[in-house]
């Protein structure tokens, strides 16, 4: 009972912070929301017994990539006034195309469960501990791992060409 | 009940108060220490020898007119102070105080929880704190904040890289995330981690230095050029809050120093047995006792030496701590992997 609750309260508390996040009209406020809302999506993985994730979601994210964020709006100017929006590309349209895609396969996957409700394996309650996670990434999930990490090597260096083209 | 409700409130209570009367008489240690460094007296006047300083200090930051400038951005301006201070202090929910004593026929743990995450949990909370330092700069709407805050993020970002790195070589040295585990490995190995891992203790002690702000790598502060730092447009208690902030941060650098590379609350030599009178006094003591003498090396620090240059101290960061720092977590790796 007092899981369903934390889960249905951190959903709220998610999604109505993504809200804010995307109407606030000062873009400082949209980041401090989004603090927020990384902070309670480390919650619930907390909540569903995966510390391990819990923590590298508020030290990757909290802690790293929302800070150069807030760097590249502090030190941007912002006190121009915010543009018409103007989509000469019709790119709202196939977004607006692919957010209903996304929606609808949710929406399968959703009911497909409520008919054929899949067999829950007994809840293990250190499936999220360094472990557990530690001998998954290197035995079972090795190359899903190993091509994951060539590709942020791939974009670090990528950053780093645009940022030093005339070097 | 009492167990799981009761007896961790009366620990966060013990815990948060002491931290915060511990933070009070560190201002004074410091002007102390600083004072005797410079053959002055220090504070002489409030109590004998000035000892009731703090009191003094207190009082004059609580009484103390609260303005937030008219340009500020209020509620930002506002909230920047407690996002400095809650992660400080939420850090202590993992430190180890001591073992496991008996307190009126109760046995009781002497840390809040004991996370099988716990290194990793202090890393995380305490990379939240820097938002009170930018967002106290941005908000102020004035120049000086805003360059001294920009200074302590860059500076806090780059010896987090550091000092993390360290941090993994102590993980896999010690084969645990928990900070009582991390203790307890010490025991079994007989060794404090501080003669295993120099290099990394060195490393370590560096860039807490740096990530605290203190000298010789205070330049987020740098009086001479930037007034006061990123908190020049607060005054009264919030201004108190960054203070406590700061001062709540060094003390869990040592800590977490004590913890790691000093045995945590086990006595010098914990294997030699004809050492064992020592165990008369107890845990909890020689972790304080630990814990104070690193804390009298910042204050000793900043007396000894001058402040870095901007460029030395981001030269420092990244060309000279970080490769070291990525050289020591192979040579460990590969030792655990050897031996």
């Amino acid at each position: 009972m007092a899981e369903v609750v934390t889960f249905y309260a951190l959903s709220v508390i998610i999604l109505a912070f993504g809200l804010l996040v995307v109407t606030a009209r000062n873009t400082i406020y949209s980041i401090l929301f989004l603090i927020v809302d990384f902070l309670a999506v480390a919650l619930l993985y907390a909540a569903m017994n995966s510390l391990l994730l819990a923590m590298i979601q508020v030290l990757v994210y909290v802690g790293g990539i929302v800070v150069l964020y807030l760097f590249v709006v502090i030190l941007v100017n912002l006190k121009r006034p915010s543009e018409q929006h103007v989509d000469p590309g019709r790119k709202s349209v196939i977004g607006g195309v692919m957010a209903a895609a996304v929606l609808a396969e949710l929406t399968v996957i959703g009911v497909y469960n409520a008919i054929r409700p899949s067999v829950v394996p007994g809840a293990a309650t250190d499936v999220g501990s360094v472990e557990k996670v530690g001998m998954a990434l290197f035995t079972n999930y090795l190359i899903p791992f190993e091509v994951a990490s060539m590709l942020l090597l791939v974009a670090m260096v990528g950053a780093i060409i645009l940022a030093k083209r005339e070097l | 009940m009492i167990d799981t409700v009761v007896v961790p409130l009366l620990k966060i209570f013990v815990v948060l108060n002491a931290v915060l009367v511990a933070v009070t008489f560190m201002v004074l240690l410091e002007r102390k220490v600083i004072a005797w460094v410079q053959v002055r007296l220090g504070p002489m006047r409030v109590g004998p020898y000035g000892v009731l300083q703090p009191v003094a200090d207190v009082v004059k930051l609580m009484t103390k007119e609260d303005i937030t400038p008219v340009k500020a951005d209020r509620w930002v301006f506002t909230a920047a102070p407690m996002i400095a201070l809650i992660p400080a202090l939420m850090v202590f929910a993992v430190i180890p105080f001591g073992p496991e004593v008996s307190i009126f026929g109760r046995r009781v743990t002497l840390y809040i929880t004991d996370i099988n995450v716990g290194l990793l949990y202090i890393i995380s909370v305490a990379s939240i704190g820097v938002y009170g330092i930018i967002l106290a700069g941005w908000s102020s709407n004035s120049k000086y904040p805003l360059l001294a805050s920009l200074r302590a993020s860059a500076q806090l970002i780059s010896y987090e890289v550091a000092v993390t790195m360290t941090l993994v070589s102590m993980i896999v040295t010690a084969g645990t995330m928990s900070m009582v585990g991390i203790v307890n490995a010490q025991l079994n190995h007989g060794v404090w981690y501080l003669f295993a891992q120099p290099l990394a203790f060195f490393i370590y002690f560096v860039g807490g230095l740096a990530e605290t702000n203190r000298a010789p790598f205070d330049l987020p502060e740098a009086e001479q050029e930037l007034t006061g730092g990123f908190h020049t447009e607060y005054s009264g208690m919030r201004f108190a809050l960054f203070f406590l902030a700061e001062y709540a941060n060094m003390i869990v650098v040592s800590s977490v120093a004590t913890t790691l590379f000093l045995g945590g609350w086990l006595r010098p030599f914990p294997n030699v047995a004809f050492l064992g009178f020592l165990d008369f006094i107890p845990g909890w003591i020689w972790f304080l006792l630990k814990t104070f003498v690193w804390l009298y090396i910042f204050l000793w620090v900043r007396a000894t030496l001058p402040r870095y240059r901007y460029d030395q101290l981001m030269r420092l960061g990244w060309k000279v701590l970080i490769p070291l720092a990525i050289l020591n977590v192979v040579i460990t790796a590969t030792m655990k992997v050897l031996l």
